[in-house]
């Protein structure tokens, strides 16, 4: 690719971000959650490898809603299951 | 407005677009203390009222808010989007096909913005065109077929090549391995001379005629300019700069085209857009897809339903499909997965693996007769021994 392409650049990507182990810790037991209860994201996903996250890392993702104008979302990043 | 104001605003608690939307009303308006404080209130008030209650059913107020006006919308419309003749399907076919999660929608397209060099020119937005439209070998020369010598003659038009910006070289060097690879035939021999820019093939079976035209229909229709998957390209001018509207979809390789804004070009293939953006960008896609096309319809559903919707799909790291190889069918419950489609083989399965049901969902408790966990029916009493 170009290289000037960057996923992150692009107007469908939101904010991604690892978070702290600290401010994983403190997000689960705001919403008094276990880790697996997050929603996913892959491993090999685009967006996570620009960013350079684990397996195990929790993304923060911060999203522009057409609703509330900002929008914090979490993200478990897990390994793609082999089919 | 004083500063004071402005930080109790900052401070409420108040979703941000309510925040900029008060701000932007306030600005430049004379208020008192007291005015300020009763507009406060009653905002947050408001807010509140609009919140959604601990065990609401959102899935069901969203599945009846994006059915009904569904039940609205044309069967079938093929629709020609705007002045350029591009063909998109529309209505309901298209929001079935979102909520699908197709691999491939009936008519992929895409938007192709450009960078400031290229946007403004319309011969420059031309040439990153001809890098990304299909283009055949026919339409850079003629083709003859050489039946006394068992040959296909193509003779270039250097003109035509010049115009569309690739050389003769290029073309003799593509034109044969782009028969091998792309189209998978490789019983033929070719000859390039790149002086009088003229190709050669002959077919290695030099008896049979049937190979001869075989050869021909390949050398014909090789594509030797453009990125394979994209069979046309329109150019249009939108407030001032030029895009590009595409038949066919191939973000990856029209992303390496020199000139084209890798930050807001967009293709109406979902799967496509989470597979090179991310789940992320796939969640977007599905909304901005599944609203536009009841937009289009005249219909107005509430961005919430269907943000809800595109959460649903994307919540696994990949897009899901609504429905029996997605959503619904990897219920925890056998009992709810049962009561969707297919229902005898669930329960089938689900006794030789000696699955459990633990009733938690709201499909299984009705079907076996207990309060369901909605709305009141998941709240618990809590009580303290008074000794």
């Amino acid at each position: 690719m170009s290289s000037s392409f960057n996923v992150l650049n692009h107007t469908m990507v939101p904010d991604h971000q690892v978070m702290s182990e600290e401010e994983v810790r403190t997000l689960l037991s705001d919403y008094t959650i276990t880790l697996e209860q997050l929603p996913k994201i892959y491993q090999d996903d685009p967006a996570v490898k620009a960013i350079g996250g684990n397996a195990g890392d929790v993304i923060r993702i911060v999203r522009e809603s057409p609703t509330a104008g900002r929008a914090e979302s979490y993200r478990l990043v897990i390994r793609r299951p082999k089919k | 407005m004083n500063g004071e104001m402005e930080r109790q605003i900052a401070e409420a608690n108040l979703p941000e677009k309510t925040k900029r939307d008060l701000r932007t009303y306030l600005a430049d308006r004379e208020i008192t203390d007291e005015q300020f404080d009763r507009i406060l209130e009653n905002v947050l008030g408001e807010y509140q009222k609009t919140r959604i209650e601990p065990c609401e059913a959102v899935g069901v107020v969203a599945a009846q808010s994006i059915g009904e006006p569904g039940t609205q919308m044309t069967m079938r419309t093929f629709h020609y989007a705007g002045v350029a003749e591009i063909n998109v399907t529309l209505g309901l076919p298209r929001l079935i096909e979102i909520m699908d999660a197709r691999r491939e929608p009936s008519t992929p397209t895409m938007a192709i913005y450009l960078l400031e060099d290229w946007a403004y020119n319309r011969d420059r937005a031309r040439e990153v065109s001809w890098q990304i439209e299909a283009a055949p070998l026919r339409e850079f020369g003629d083709i003859t077929i050489d039946m006394e010598n068992m040959q296909v003659f193509v003779q270039l038009n250097k003109a035509v090549c010049d115009r569309r910006r690739i050389s003769v070289e290029e073309i003799l060097e593509l034109a044969p391995r782009k028969i091998r690879e792309r189209r998978h035939f490789r019983d033929f021999d070719h000859e390039g001379d790149a002086r009088n820019a003229t190709l050669t093939f002959s077919p290695k079976n030099a008896e049979s005629y049937q190979n001869l035209f075989q050869l021909s229909e390949h050398v014909r229709n090789v594509i030797v300019q453009g990125i394979d998957d994209i069979e046309r390209v329109v150019v249009r001018k939108e407030a001032g700069e030029y895009i590009l509207y595409t038949e066919g979809s191939n973000l990856r390789g029209v992303f390496e085209v020199e000139g084209v804004d890798t930050t807001r070009t967009r293709s109406n293939n979902i799967s496509e857009i989470s597979d090179v953006l991310g789940i992320e960008a796939g969640r977007n896609a599905i909304i901005y897809e599944a609203l536009s096309t009841l937009n289009e319809q005249g219909i107005s559903v509430d961005v919430r339903h269907i943000m809800l919707v595109a959460d649903m799909m994307c919540m696994e790291g990949e897009v899901k499909q609504i429905g029996r190889h997605g959503i619904a069918g990897e219920k925890e419950s056998v009992l709810s997965r049962a009561a969707f489609e297919v229902t005898v083989n669930h329960l089938l399965d689900a006794a030789i693996a000696n699955e459990v049901d633990e009733l938690n969902g709201v499909t299984e408790n009705v079907i076996v007769g207990q309060p369901i966990q909605l709305g009141t029916g998941d709240v618990k009493l809590i009580a303290k021994p008074v000794h």
